[in-house]
């Protein structure tokens, strides 16, 4: 998805005289002959074209004219390639939910996912670890290539194209937003103008166009943000030995988290975020060295001292004096032997947290509203939730004949939303600056913070429910 | 009622004192007004306060309200009685209160707002009445084939719901400024366009071509507002095909209608533009019954309705002493209207009854 953000940002330099109007925000009181949508989602991402098919789906859309503008190409898979993309999302069940909702999980079944049914998070620093199952064994989570998803999505996109239009290669290069009621002949639609110089209307505009959303910039919402000094390799890993794989894998280096996420017997993705040198330095090194690399970043205890390694297993011994059935004992990631070869990538990382998501006939999802730290893998399941709230939002006012760019519905999603996301990037954000230290009093703090949850299961319960919605 | 016009020198007074507090928002109201200067004519009395600065006055305003409310009673009667010889059920005074504001209509948060929240009742409410006389409906549009007549529809805030939802709807309204602001609104959704039609006219102009061809027809929040309620339910009834409903919202006339629905919101708190509403002309459920079922309609459902100020929401009730909605349906036989409207209430007793005695039943099929 990085890529494709860089090739839309690339195609928008040559317009660059399009980035004036981009950022402002203009009166239309013009003609009215274009098409009226009831919904156009700008972006066609993961997340907008979710929000594109659970809208073309829904029940109380079926005489809605709906839209998605998409700046890339359509993709088109002949058949399922052999090679694994190296970019993967790890999907939750609520995620899962709302992609059966509309028939795409079908798909993704069909080509390919890999369930996990235990995730082991632990320190370097510490022997600290915490361990997420859920008591019967069910599927935790669903890692799949971001690729599979968007063919599964783009497949239930066509099946629906008599009331979901999509335009693939058309970038919006302006909006115009209408006054807050009817004045003379002043248009109360939204109107966008596409850089081949068409325009649209419509009645409610959805910004899905990622965390340099330009439809965010265009409505002046405040947007804080800021730069991790850290960037994200990701990789796709042949294992030694074909093992189950149903582990997610990550350990909290001084430098940064380091995850193994399984997508078959012999092959996992890694996701390493650390800081900018190193990680250039791990995508430009030879691959044994890379190998070695990884292994030791997740066997070493080089980390270690003596003084966290007996207050924690001082702890460690009043957990098992109380629960002697919940002791966990550190087990170790599988070993990796190759790595696939140009599967090395690198991403810079960041924070953002739009200040509204909503304004009148606007509301935005996905990335567009916040950016997140991958550390807990829930930045596409916190789109997707967004997409499930939204739509529950608009099926209801649909129903109830509303005005679908009616704040009155939209600040209902934005309420839902921001509560769940603000907790959920503050909580991302602390975990990060947390286990960024090697200070010894923070290090001791989270390793007794870590040992006392895993001890505490209605609290890892708790959280796991939390992540999962 | 309205402005300063009626009311006696001391109420002049009272309002020239509020006046001067709100000059500054008078300049505020002025902007706002400004593209709609052309549409009415005003006089300095009765130019519109942005209501949501008169609210923070009210602790100011509130002693000088309670001195001169008698004086207000008095001068209402005198002032009824020279508008009560006409023939029709439009009363002309409520005409001048609903010009005065017509071009703020479309305003989600402003002077009509409360309407514009009581949206998520009345919809819902008419849409599942008329949803359960249909066998199966189309999705996306549930009241597709519908004819609606939508009487004293305003600004077309109700029509442009029911529209969407697929009914082909006529608004009425006797002002004309109000049938032009929603014609205009309509008009830039194309969809809408098609199915909604707005006519300024009363409900007596237009009863002979419309006799008998709307499935429903809707009042809401316009019988506290007519001469002659009799007539009005008449020609509700010949307009509604045999079988078709008939849904009203307005007010109870109670104690306390008269106490938060007129003193508390439009004299204190200004969530209602101060003389819309006069409380003699408010219908009490009872008496409303009793019209509707002497002109063969016959009363399905009575809900009371409570509108929460502080959050801007309507909620039902089983309290019908403030607003209430009522639906009532135009009986099918012409013959024997009697049984018909038995056969209704007896269904529904019988599903009462069904319902309650459940276990009843079931005890004695054991035995």
């Amino acid at each position: 998805m990085a890529a494709r953000l860089a090739v839309s940002r690339w195609r928008a330099a040559p317009s660059a005289a399009g980035r004036g109007p981009l950022l402002s925000c203009r009166r239309w009181s013009g003609a009215k002959a274009d098409t009226v949508y009831d919904v156009v989602v700008s972006g066609g991402g993961l997340v907008g074209a979710a929000m594109a098919c659970a809208l073309g789906y829904d029940i109380h859309f079926h005489d809605k004219k709906i839209l998605l503008l998409e700046a890339g190409p359509k993709k088109v898979w002949e058949k399922l390639p052999e090679t694994y993309s190296n970019r993967v999302s790890s999907i939750s069940p609520g995620s899962a939910t709302l992609l059966s909702s509309f028939g795409a999980w079908d798909h993704i079944c069909n080509m390919r996912y890999r369930a996990f049914r235990r995730m082991q998070v632990w320190d370097a620093c510490s022997e600290a670890l915490i361990m997420f199952d859920k008591d019967n064994l069910d599927d935790m989570g669903y890692i799949v290539e971001n690729d599979v998803i968007m063919c599964a999505l783009t497949k239930q996109l066509e099946a629906v194209s008599d009331r979901v239009t999509v335009l693939y290669r058309s970038k919006a290069v302006s909006y115009t937003w209408p006054y807050p009621f009817t004045m003379a002949d002043s248009s109360p639609w939204v109107h966008i103008t596409l850089g081949d110089g068409s325009t649209l209307q419509t009645k409610l505009l959805i910004g899905a166009d990622g965390h340099n959303s330009g439809v965010r910039q265009a409505a002046g919402i405040q947007n804080v943000s800021w730069n991790y000094d850290q960037s994200a390799v990701v990789a796709t890993l042949h294992l030694s030995e074909a093992t189950e794989n149903n582990v997610a894998w990550q350990r909290f280096l001084p430098s940064g988290p380091i995850a193994l996420l399984p997508l078959s017997d012999t092959l996992s993705s890694l996701v390493w975020s650390t800081s900018h040198e190193h990680a250039a330095e791990l995508v430009g090194m030879d691959e044994e060295k890379f190998v070695d690399t990884i292994n030791s970043a997740f066997w070493s205890d080089a980390n270690h001292t003596d003084f966290i390694d007996s207050a924690s297993t001082v702890l460690q011994s009043v957990v098992g004096f109380l629960r002697p059935t919940k002791v966990s004992a550190r087990q170790l990631p599988p070993s990796v032997a190759r790595v696939d070869a140009r599967s090395r990538v690198l991403f810079p990382l960041g924070l953002g947290h739009a200040a509204e998501y909503v304004r009148p006939r606007l509301a935005l999802i996905g990335d567009a509203a916040h950016r997140v730290h991958p550390l807990a893998g829930q930045g596409v399941n916190m789109g997707f939730g967004d997409v499930s709230s939204l739509v529950h939002h608009l099926s209801a006012a649909a129903f109830n004949g509303k005005d679908l760019g009616s704040m009155s519905h939209l600040t209902g999603y934005e309420t839902d939303r921001q509560r769940h996301n603000t907790a959920l990037l503050a909580a991302t954000d602390l975990l990060k600056r947390l286990y960024s230290t090697s200070a010894a009093l923070l290090v001791l703090l989270r390793t007794w913070g870590l040992q006392a949850t895993n001890a505490v299961s209605p609290l890892k319960e708790q959280i796991m429910a939390f992540a999962s919605k | 009622m309205w402005g300063g016009r009626k009311l006696s020198s001391f109420g002049n007074r009272f309002l020239g004192v509020l006046r001067s507090r709100c000059w500054s928002t008078q300049a505020e109201g002025a902007r706002l007004t400004s593209s709609a200067e052309n549409q009415v004519s005003w006089t300095p009395q009765t130019k519109p306060w942005v209501f949501s600065e008169y609210r923070i006055m009210w602790f100011k305003s509130c002693r000088m309200t309670f001195a001169c409310l008698n004086r207000m009673k008095i001068y209402r009667y005198p002032w009824r009685r020279l508008y009560s010889t006409s023939q029709t059920t439009v009363d002309n005074s409520e005409i001048k209160t609903f010009l005065a504001l017509a071009h703020r209509w479309w305003d989600e948060q402003g002077v009509y707002a409360p309407l514009h929240s009581m949206n998520d009742l009345r919809v819902p409410f008419i849409r599942d009445n008329l949803l359960k006389t249909v066998a199966h409906h189309q999705s996306g549009k549930p009241l597709s084939g519908m004819k609606i007549l939508d009487v004293g529809c305003g600004g077309g805030l109700l029509s442009e719901p029911l529209g969407r939802l697929g009914a082909s709807v006529i608004g009425i309204d006797p002002v004309d400024e109000n049938i032009k602001i929603a014609q205009h609104h309509k008009s830039f959704d194309p969809v809408l366009d098609k199915r909604i039609e707005y006519r300024a006219c009363s409900l007596e102009e237009i009863v002979e071509e419309t006799a008998e061809t709307c499935d429903a027809v809707v009042a809401s929040e316009v019988v506290e507002h007519v001469i002659d309620l009799e007539t009005f339910i008449q020609c509700c009834c010949q307009v509604l095909k045999p079988g078709g409903s008939l849904f009203i919202t307005t007010i109870n006339k109670t104690q306390l209608s008269y106490a938060l629905g007129i003193v508390f919101s439009e004299q204190i708190a200004g969530i209602v533009p101060k003389g819309t509403h006069t409380w003699e002309k408010f219908v009490s459920p009872e008496k409303l019954e009793s019209i509707l079922e002497s002109n063969g309609l016959s009363v399905q459902t009575v809900a009371g309705m409570l509108y929460n100020p502080l959050s801007g929401y309507w909620h039902w009730s089983e309290n019908t002493s403030l607003n209430y909605a009522a639906h009532a349906v135009k009986s099918t036989g012409q013959e024997h209207p009697v049984p018909a409207e038995f056969v209704f209430k007896g269904e529904t007793e019988e599903l009462r009854d069904k319902d309650s005695t459940n276990p009843g039943v079931q005890e004695e099929l054991k035995k």
